[in-house]
């Protein structure tokens, strides 16, 4: 199971946070502030593995890769693969960049519920449903288009935040 | 900067405003989204649902990122998502899914719209209820939606389908009964061809596997064809990860899984399933031969890699089999050492718990060192682990590995001085379990007690205390072993000592107190070798004791508190100096290479009275009421033998024998043995009548809890050194506290409960080290660490021309205590229970029933209300008030009456059939059986194919 998925930049601010088991905001922000407190000791060119069960508790183990401005951090348990992890953050960002063409952080920071969708469309309820970049943008572009077609009927003009692009 | 509130829903603030808003930070980012707040509470109230919406977008927004509480917004989640237009739906399912767990109240509203979405046509929509279902799923919502989620896993649309197997481990978890319902068709969807239903369904039983693999093993023909014919690595990754669980217990398994685990490994180019093979091997097939090899061979292709996060991995993989395999660590030996200065920690920690898994006799010695060394050289953080791995591993089952005491003492004292050092609680209780311990190591403790305490600038460092402590404790207690005892003296009390905590300073003061008797009794020995042979009557003592008492009360203390501690103790003095011989422990090198002038002695007594002196004032009592003891008799020594200190010695008088006596009881009292105490000689101690120890021990618990949390025991068993009878000692020396002892100890704790550990157990010291905390022996392994050790240090070979000394252990004490296992939890338990129910009743591995379930399978979304009907019964036995829900599926059951009649009278027909295949799959089961008597254990069958 993967239990929480981090993306925060390089100054501590969370850009996304999911949690799939509940945890209460407190919690969260705690956690938050923990990884950021660790991942930010952490050399460059050193492994992309860190131990985790001093801030997440037994059997738990953590993956992150650092992209320019931006920590993408997975946290998961026993029953997932270290390499997997690691190439799921990379499916992740593929299509985050897919979505924005050369994402950067600001992107990130103005299409959160965006980046959400795409976040759920591959791990859904702790587990990897999607592993194909490509199958997430079609989905993507579908709920988006059904996004703007619900709001067409609204009689006010303006769309949502997310359905601009 | 908010709009006015007519013309709220036209300005409304969109979430992206917000974003710019925060970003902007005109009045700070605290002020801004306290204001946003404001204007949500506003909006969320707005009758239109636009508005509500967007309001609920940027509340989810702020409690995802700025940990904004949305608990209060609950209600509005429901009427969002229940919006039909489908970007409100979403921000409301987006909004449930983050903010609801299984306390929110609003819970029991939102079961029928999740029916209605999951219904839907719309793939996204059901695709957004299935992914709150997976959030946020409790018992009730499992059992009412059970057969809308069963429906969807028959989905010809794939992500539905995808995301129905996903949602179906939460609600196996939450309401086990759905397994009934649902595992056939979960289990049908591992033949589908899709890849990514595959993945999916492999995902859920690896997840069910992991936390009980057991009931699962009947499954292994179908899992063991996807390990053959898959050729995705996610799915292959996560069937291993399967394997590996049932492996470990099914051998039949394991021989089964050799073949195709070792053709992935050396096929795949892809370092993740090829990790996950080596796993496998490693955790699960290590007794196979081929496979072995192969992993290792593998292991070291991860270890030369230059990816740090292969190499990790590499050594990650080399801990798993260490346990069993020690040669594989020992033959990848250069790269773990050489690991230990890579640049990342993970990769240090590893290869470090590895060199650990290595120490044995033979070597402990070089690896310490050079960990050590390594220590030195990096941060604080590594260095005290590798300090701690090192303690760890040497105290490991009473110093077991460790064959030369001195060393390891000297080693103790180096690892004191490094600067990071902080684990000075673990190196105090070592120190003194050695001195307890192994009589052989005390000179050397001393020693290295000695140059810990006289060095000033370690008393700067608060790390240190706990060692400086330990030090000074070893000190006193094994003062007959110093060289130069009033250089202690100094030491302890040097100016500095006023910076160490209250506490460990009255342990050093207590060392003085030891200290100073010894040195008397050597002196006054010498002395009186001739008018005082080493006799022990009963009225010598006796009078020595009235004496000493009488002093006492004339002395300087005037608080009759301190006699109330006194009195029972010398009186039990006198019962048990009857008829135990005092026998003066070791022999006196101090007094044997250089005896006491009487300069020397007036030059110490005056010293210690001037360095205590000061303390009379402090408002510490612990340190106060040392100082007092100390001061008095030094006061008495001086009073009853002025003359005696001047030069002539033959003026050696009757009075000065007074104080030879008590010199003497105090030395030999002094010199009774402290042996290690067992864990469990509270249990051995009989509770006298009319004592309630928990009632009493709740009430100190508040007040000690005031007192000092800190530093727990030492300062207890100091008190105890001073004040218990000597009998208790002595039972304390034999091991086995005897009843008279125990009843006073007992006596001893209703009076001074305040001075026990409010923890109820009084074992003087708790072991230092922990039977408990190793779970290797490596003894098997012996020949080949020497050849490690040698590898390591070519020029040294290990020759032990001494004898290792004795260690002092516990006969039934020390017994490893058991940890009972954790028991699964019982929710898993009723799951497994059902899961083997229903693998019992449905063997899904008969190849005929095969064509004809996947044909129901497919069943059109009609069928639902059978299923309603099928799960209702359940819903009656475990629930309660859902009656609403269950009319409302009667109600459609009623519209279709027929054809749900007919669907039953298939299923029966179809039960029918599968009850006489099973009749027949049973006596070819029993034949097999008398060929093979493996099968026993497994709870469900394990069809031919694997065995």
């Amino acid at each position: 199971m993967i239990r929480a998925v981090i993306v925060m930049n390089t100054q501590g601010k969370p850009r996304l946070a999911k949690f799939y088991d509940y945890q209460p905001v407190e919690k969260q922000q705690e956690l938050i502030r923990s990884v950021f407190a660790a991942l930010s000791n952490r050399a460059e060119n050193v492994s992309n593995f860190m131990e985790a069960e001093s801030i997440f508790g037994p059997d738990s183990r953590l993956v992150y890769k650092h992209y320019a401005t931006l920590y993408f951090v997975f946290v998961f348990d026993s029953s997932e693969n270290e390499l997997a992890m690691l190439d799921l953050i990379q499916v992740f960002v593929e299509t985050l960049d897919k979505c924005f063409r050369n994402v950067c952080e600001l992107d990130i920071v103005f299409n959160y519920s965006k980046m959400q969708s795409v976040l759920d469309e591959i791990i859904f309820g702790g587990q990897v449903l999607e592993t194909s970049s490509v199958e997430v943008m079609k989905a993507i572009e579908e709920i988006s288009k059904l996004e703007a077609a619900s709001n067409a009927i609204s009689l006010i003009p303006y769309a949502s935040g997310w359905s601009r692009r | 900067m908010s709009g006015p509130s007519i013309m709220e829903t036209l300005f409304q603030r969109t979430l992206e405003d917000l974003i710019k808003g925060i970003r902007l930070q005109l009045i700070g980012e605290s002020a801004f989204i306290s204001k946003a707040m404001e204007e949500i509470r506003k909006e969320i109230k707005s009758t239109d649902l636009q508005t509500k919406s967007i309001a609920l977008q940027k509340l989810s927004y702020l409690n995802s990122l700025y940990f904004v509480d949305m608990s209060w917004a609950a209600f509005h989640c429901i009427e969002c998502m229940s919006s039909s237009r489908f970007s409100l739906k979403r921000i409301g399912y987006v909004a449930v899914s983050q903010s609801f767990d299984e306390q929110t109240p609003v819970l029991l509203l939102i079961t029928n719209q999740l029916r209605k979405d999951l219904g839907s046509v719309n793939e996204f929509e059901a695709g957004l209820a299935l992914d709150c279902l997976a959030n946020i799923a409790t018992a009730d919502l499992a059992r009412d939606l059970t057969p809308e989620v069963f429906t969807l896993l028959g989905s010809s649309k794939i992500p539905v389908r995808k995301k129905a197997i996903g949602v179906i481990l939460r609600v196996f978890e939450k309401y086990p009964e759905a397994v009934r319902v649902c595992f056939k068709r979960l289990v049908e969807n591992l033949d589908s061809p899709d890849s990514r239903i595959l993945s999916a369904v492999v995902g859920v039983f690896c997840e069910l596997a992991s936390r009980d693999p057991r009931s699962y093993l009947p499954l292994a023909p179908e899992f063991y064809r996807v390990l053959v014919d898959s050729k995705n690595n996610w799915v292959l990754i996560k069937i291993l990860k399967i394997f590996t669980k049932l492996a470990a217990i099914e051998p039949r398994v394991a021989k089964r899984i050799v073949e195709p685990v070792c053709d992935h490994m050396r096929r795949t180019g892809a370092k993740s399933l090829m990790f996950e093979c080596i796993r496998t091997v490693v955790s699960s097939l290590s007794e196979y031969e081929i496979a072995l090899k192969l992993a290792v061979s593998k292991i070291r292709e991860l270890l030369v890699d230059e990816d740090a996060n292969i190499k990790y991995l590499g050594l990650h993989a080399l801990s798993i089999i260490a346990p069993k395999h020690l040669w594989v660590v020992l033959d990848n030996q250069e790269i773990v050492i050489k690991s230990l200065i890579d640049a990342d920690a993970n990769i240090q920690s590893e290869s470090l718990r590895l060199v650990m898994a290595v120490i044995s006799r033979s070597n402990v010695v070089d690896i310490s060192h050079v960990l050590l060394s390594y220590g030195h050289k990096s941060d604080p953080d590594f260095c005290n682990e590798i300090i701690g791995s090192i303690l760890s591993a040497c105290s490991h089952n009473l110093y077991e590995i460790v064959m030369d005491f001195d060393w390891y003492v000297s080693l103790l004292g180096e690892m004191s001085r490094i600067p990071h050092c902080q684990k000075g609680e673990e190196i105090e209780n070592q120190l003194i379990d050695i001195g307890m311990r192994v009589r052989d190591a005390r000179l050397e403790l001393i020693r290295v007690g000695r140059s810990l305490l006289i060095d000033p600038a370690l008393l700067g460092n608060p790390y240190l205390y706990r060692i400086l402590c330990a030090a000074a404790w070893v000190c006193g207690e094994y003062v007959e072993f110093s060289t130069n005892p009033p250089e202690l003296v100094e030491a302890l009390l040097q100016p500095r000592t006023s910076m160490l905590p209250p506490l460990i300073r009255a342990v050093y003061l207590q060392s003085v107190l030891k200290i100073l008797t010894f040195c008397m009794y050597s002196h006054l020995q010498k002395q009186s070798s001739i008018s005082f042979p080493s006799s022990h009557n009963l009225e010598g003592v006796m009078a020595e004791c009235v004496s000493r008492r009488k002093t006492l009360e004339s002395s300087d203390i005037p608080t009759s508190a301190q006699d109330d501690v006194f009195n029972p103790m010398i009186s039990e003095n006198i019962l048990c100096e009857e008829d135990i011989p005092v026998e003066t422990k070791g022999e006196n090198l101090f007094f044997e290479k250089n005896r006491f002038s009487q300069e020397s002695i007036v030059n110490l007594l005056n010293a210690i009275e001037s360095a205590l002196e000061p303390l009379l004032g402090t408002l510490e009592v612990e340190i106060l009421e040392r100082a007092r003891n100390v001061l008095g008799l030094i006061d008495l020594i001086k009073q009853q033998i002025p003359n005696h200190l001047s030069p002539e010695e033959e003026s050696f008088s009757r009075e000065a024998s007074e104080v030879w006596k008590l010199i003497r009881s105090m030395n030999d009292a002094f010199c009774e043995e402290l042996g290690p105490v067992s864990f469990t000689a509270q249990e051995k101690i009989q509770l006298p009548e009319g004592l309630v120890l928990e009632e009493n021990l709740r009430e100190l618990d508040s007040i000690y809890g005031i007192l000092q949390p800190p530093l727990n025991f030492l300062p207890q068993r100091e008190e105890r050194v001073k004040e218990l009878p000597d009998s208790e000692w002595r039972s304390r020396d034999d091991l086995e506290p005897s009843n008279e002892s125990t009843s006073l100890l007992v006596e001893h704790r209703k009076r001074h409960g305040l001075y026990y550990l409010p923890s109820g157990v009084s074992n003087d010291y708790p072991l230092a080290n922990d039977p408990r905390s190793g779970e290797h022996d490596y003894d098997e392994n012996e020949d080949l660490i020497r050849l490690a050790a040698q590898s390591l240090a070519p020029k040294k070979k290990p020759n032990y021309s001494k004898p290792r000394p004795v260690v002092v252990r516990l006969e039934e004490g020390e017994t490893t205590f058991h940890i009972v296992s954790k028991k699964p939890n019982s929710k898993y338990d009723l799951l497994s229970g059902v899961v083997q129910d229903v693998l019992q009743e449905t063997n899904p591995m008969e190849s005929s029933q095969k064509g004809k379930e996947k044909v129901s399978s497919d069943v059109p979304p009609g069928s639902k209300e059978n299923l309603q009907d099928l799960v209702d019964p359940m819903g009656e036995r475990s629930g309660s008030g859902k009656s609403k829900h269950r009319s409302h599926g009667k109600e459609r059951d009623h519209k279709i009456p027929k054809k749900n009649d007919r669907e039953k009278d298939e299923n029966c027909e179809r039960a029918r059939q599968k009850g006489s295949h099973r009749l027949g799959r049973k006596k070819t089961r029993q034949r097999a059986e008398g060929q093979t008597d493996l099968h026993a254990h497994t709870p469900g069958q394990i069809p031919d194919l694997l065995l």
